[in-house]
């Protein structure tokens, strides 16, 4: 099987790819038409905004879980951990822990009270007891830049994607394919909704998982499931042994050691800030269902890393170090490489279709995230005061589903090829600092008021970027988006060891230097009393 | 526990809408599930964050511990990190055990007690 895969590719070498594409794009096509009929017969039930933000809060709590999985094991994950195992050994597994560890601050802190006080964003529950309209404006900043930042990572990751599966190699070509993505996404969201979108990320974590599985027990067998063995084989391919222990990317100096702290700091608290994550916990009817999410999301997340372990040293032991690095995609075709090499053609095909439908299904969960934001926090709550109608806040959301949906189009063509593996670090950094100390504080904190939200939120919010701009990031390196320009003073490329701790501390200071309003007491009973009883939450839609 | 709430103390507009809410709010009852649930998880959510962190600064620093071979070619290293994963597993397990025996049937019944015809818009 490998003596052919090879030859296959050598014989490909010249255009660069791997695999048929044809048959990559045609098992594609069969996920985008199962997916569309899915998502045709979810949407014929959706009439209000329940329906259309929360899927009618009618998924249980497993097929919940296996929605988030979807949401969370985005193409960063996929091909990005299996990647950075290959390329740089043990220091890729650390990313999946963190990813990982991080679900417990969403299962005991965050998923089931968050769900008792919401509605449909994660303002709802921000702006509980506090003024509502500077702190939802806050929140949904919040959302929309987390948002934006992974969007345009997941498309412009599409973008390296689509030269290696589809051997579209012409910059417009693969413009092309970037509008198509985008443009499917759009039609996702704007028929399924919540719902749609929901079973377009269990139909994707499934395959995905399930892809995965395969490979690992292939890969597993060629070593008789012997893991020392294949960690052997791996380090002797890529004549490494350091590959084994950690700091091969990260270890050069002190400061790259503080730089990965930093970045392992803003992945286990930023988790739970994602707002396309806390958003799913409104799609279920009972905080309880939430919690089950939270335990199958665990145990599918957990899995699937355990996968990408193998995977990554699979890659390294069969399909080599040099092989990944020079394919386009570079990091990231490492797993697609690796199923060649194992399957041949027909399994390539079969990873690739499950790379672009994650893609597709991320990309889409964050899009209704960010459109249900702007339209339930800042139009219905803020423009309209929350006199409007529901009718028309679900047109508002539709729309701005239509916007972001060619804003990240835009973007991604724009981004395609650069650097932006930083914008996932970034997504999380914001969403640690700007989003989870105020989550965390307005759930347990009774004395903590709307300065203290307000500090925190606009405080993580602007220092993370601030920081971002001023890290070897955008300048000052070789590497840097504007490697010319040199205004690099903060060194570290993840801001989230300074960010987070000054977050916290400003809500902290806001709070103490400030009172709060004459009801303040009484609405932190009402949510104290809500977060925890479950009494007064949203109940399910009936159909 | 039956003085938190009596349906016909208040009459119909008598009583401001959050006043019920207070009530549970201050009951006994309500104080001690607030009690055993930060109970449980605050200190479970210093122990992963600890271990989390200790895992990671071994990373950074203990370069040359984690690299020490336990069978074969699997050292401290893969160990602590498929730790994380197993401590991960049982934290989630023993919550999900604790809320079932200790929070969820407490939380219903004292959430019962709140008169959302009044206390919710």
């Amino acid at each position: 099987m490998s003596g052919v895969g090879t030859a296959v590719v050598a014989a490909a070498a010249p255009t660069e790819a791997v695999g048929n594409p044809v048959v990559n794009i045609t098992i594609f096509l069969l996920f985008v038409a199962v997916t569309l009929v899915v998502v045709v017969r979810a949407s014929r039930n959706n009439k209000t905004a329940a329906d259309y933000y929360a899927a009618g809060r009618s998924f249980t709590g497993p097929q919940n879980g296996t929605a988030i999985a979807g949401d969370y094991l985005s193409a960063a994950s996929f091909l990005g951990i299996a990647g950075a195992i290959a390329v740089n050994g043990y220091d890729g597994f650390l990313y999946s822990i963190g990813f990982l560890v991080a679900w417990l601050v969403a299962l005991l802190l965050v998923a089931e009270l968050l769900r008792n006080t919401g509605k449909f964003t994660m303002a709802d529950v921000l702006s509980f007891r506090l003024r509502q309209g500077p702190v939802r404006v806050a929140a949904a900043t919040s959302t929309l830049a987390v948002s934006f930042f992974y969007l345009l990572a997941q498309m412009a990751g599409a973008g390296g994607l689509v030269a290696l599966l589809l051997n579209v190699q012409s910059r417009a070509g693969q413009s092309l394919v970037i509008a198509v993505v985008g443009a499917l996404m759009i039609v996702y969201v704007l028929v399924g909704g919540m719902k749609g979108t929901t079973w377009v990320q269990i139909i994707k974590a499934t395959l995905l998982i399930a892809g995965a599985g395969v490979m690992t027990v292939w890969v597993l067998a060629k070593v008789g499931f012997n893991l020392s063995r294949l960690l052997g084989t791996a380090v002797e391919t890529a004549g490494n042994p350091d590959l084994l222990g950690p700091m091969v990317q990260y270890g050069a100096s002190d400061l790259t050691k503080l730089n990965f702290i930093s970045l392992a700091l803003a992945l286990v608290l930023g988790t739970a800030g994602l707002p396309h994550v806390l958003m799913r916990f409104y799609t279920v009817p009972t905080a309880k269902e939430a919690r089950r999410s939270v335990q199958w999301a665990i145990s599918l997340i957990g899995l699937f890393y355990l996968f990408t372990l193998v995977l990554g040293f699979g890659a390294m032991a069969y399909v080599g170090q040099e092989r990944i690095l020079a394919a386009p995609g570079g990091v990231n075709s490492a797993a697609p490489l690796l199923a060649f090499e194992l399957g041949g053609v027909l399994l390539l095909g079969i990873i690739a279709a499950v790379a672009f439908a994650t893609i597709l299904a991320v990309v889409a969960g964050l899009t209704i995230t960010a459109a249900a934001s702007f339209a339930h926090d800042i139009y219905a709550s803020v423009i309209k005061k929350g006199e409007g109608n529901p009718d028309a806040e679900v047109k508002v959301a539709r729309r701005t589903v239509v916007v972001i949906g060619v804003v990240s189009i835009l973007g991604g063509i724009v981004a395609n090829g650069q650097n932006i593996a930083f914008l996932v670090a970034l997504a999380f950094a914001v969403a640690a600092s700007a989003n989870l100390p105020t989550i965390l504080y307005s759930l347990f904190w009774a004395r903590f008021n709307t300065r203290g939200a307000l500090f925190s939120m606009w405080g993580g919010l602007i220092s993370c970027i601030v920081l971002i701009a001023l890290s070897p990031t955008v300048s000052g390196a070789e590497t840097s988006m504007i490697p010319t320009a040199d205004f690099d003073v903060f060194p570290l490329a993840n801001p989230g060891i300074v960010s987070i701790p000054l977050a916290f501390f400003l809500g902290w200071i806001g709070t103490v230097t400030s009172r709060g309003s004459a009801n303040h007491y009484s609405k932190q009973a009402e949510m104290e009393v809500r977060s925890l009883t479950g009494a007064g939450a949203e109940k399910a839609t009936s159909h | 526990m039956s003085t938190t709430h009596d349906p016909d103390r208040s009459g119909k507009n008598s009583l401001p809408e959050q006043t019920t809410w207070q009530e549970v709010q201050d009951s006994a009852d309500f104080q001690a599930l607030r009690r055993s649930f930060r109970r449980f998880v605050f200190p479970m959510t210093v122990a992963f964050l600890v271990w989390y962190s200790a895992y990671v600064l071994l990373a950074a620093y203990a370069t040359d511990f984690f690299k020490i071979e336990v069978f074969g070619n699997v050292n401290v290293g893969i160990l602590f990190g498929l730790g994380q994963f197993l401590s991960t597993a049982l934290i989630t397990i023993a919550y999900v055990r604790w809320t079932g025996r200790n929070l969820d049937d407490q939380a219903a019944e004292i959430g019962s007690r709140v008169r959302l015809d009044e206390a919710h818009r």
